[in-house]
């Protein structure tokens, strides 16, 4: 990473400006120009260092549900669970985790009805019990990862 | 801070604007002219409308979003805490403020299997320094936390973004 890398990454968390030509107001906060903002932002997403770029949708205004999920499943049947729950659409991220709780995946539907329709098609066709942990509030985080 | 379901607040132009844009913002010298030539719309229309998303919340921020871990904070901990119910918003709030969370939420208890409903996403280069991280959350937290955990991820199962909206 070089200057520039950190300048983006530290300037770009929000606040990307809504105007005709945001790269160039960009690269005059930064002290570069339009061209070489978008090709830097380019190279981020390719080499990984930025996962996505653009705005933001908030889920449950949109009118969709987010919630958070577990399972405890016995290491000898891992594979199998997981590729039942990644199979689902609904399922935007799964992550193996160091707990009882060995696996938490994040479930997006269209509606709340829908999440609970996938909740149960998971736990029929693993045969566990899901813990369904939709959040109850959201506490504001700034966002200020420095590089 | 929690969010009503708004579905209303968006007519077809909007959704549109949302499929559009959800995987990304186009990396041209003009993306939002992009965006409104590709959907058939009049530019100031679209900024305007994305605007309104902006200010209503719809969209939470217009932005990049950082890999940590490519960034070199391997050790993610999704630190949990039971905290007492009369007091979880206010030190919720003060938790969120914490330089080094990135997330932090009230979920539901699931008594006696999962018994902490405060979940506070911290990033460090290290494990030990989430703990030490953890150790001031919990500075923060004193007597109003009844136990906690950090959990950390072992392996990644399945990364897709999220798709709304359609």
């Amino acid at each position: 990473m070089d200057d520039l890398d950190r300048a983006l990454i530290n300037t770009l968390q929000g606040g990307f400006p809504i105007c005709e030509r945001p790269y160039a107001e960009v690269a005059a906060r930064v002290g570069s120009d339009e061209a070489a903002v978008i090709a830097r932002i380019e190279s981020l997403l390719a080499r990984g260092l930025l996962s996505r770029f653009g705005p933001m949708y908030h889920a449950a205004q949109m009118g969709g549900a987010l919630s958070l999920a577990a399972m405890e499943i016995p290491p000898a049947d891992f594979d199998r669970v997981t590729d039942i729950v990644n199979k689902q659409p609904e399922v935007a991220h799964n992550y193996a985790r160091n707990h009882r709780l060995n696996m938490w995946f994040v479930l997006a539907t269209e509606t709340p009805d829908a999440q609970q329709e996938t909740i149960a098609r998971i736990e029929r066709e693993t045969g566990y019990p899901v813990y369904n942990m939709p959040k109850i509030r959201e506490y504001f985080v700034e966002l200020k990862l420095h590089v | 801070m929690n969010a009503p379901h708004n579905v209303n607040l968006l007519d077809q132009a909007d959704r549109r604007i949302v499929q559009a844009t959800q995987a990304g913002l186009p990396l041209t010298a003009r993306p939002y002219h992009a965006v409104a030539d590709q959907l058939g719309l009049p530019v100031d229309e679209v900024m305007q409308r994305m605007q309104r998303m902006l200010d209503l919340g719809i969209i939470r921020r217009i932005g990049a979003v950082p890999n940590h871990y490519a960034l070199g904070y391997r050790a993610n901990g999704m630190t949990v805490w039971d905290v007492a119910d009369d007091r979880i918003d206010e030190l919720g709030e003060r938790i969120g403020q914490l330089e080094f969370v990135t997330h932090c939420y009230q979920r539901p208890r699931h008594l006696p299997d999962w018994p902490y409903n405060l979940f506070a996403m911290v990033h460090g280069k290290t494990k030990d320094e989430v703990e030490a991280k953890a150790r001031l959350i919990a500075g923060v937290l004193g007597q109003a936390s009844r136990g906690n955990d950090i959990l950390y991820s072992s392996r990644i199962l399945k990364k897709t973004g999220l798709r709304i909206g359609a």
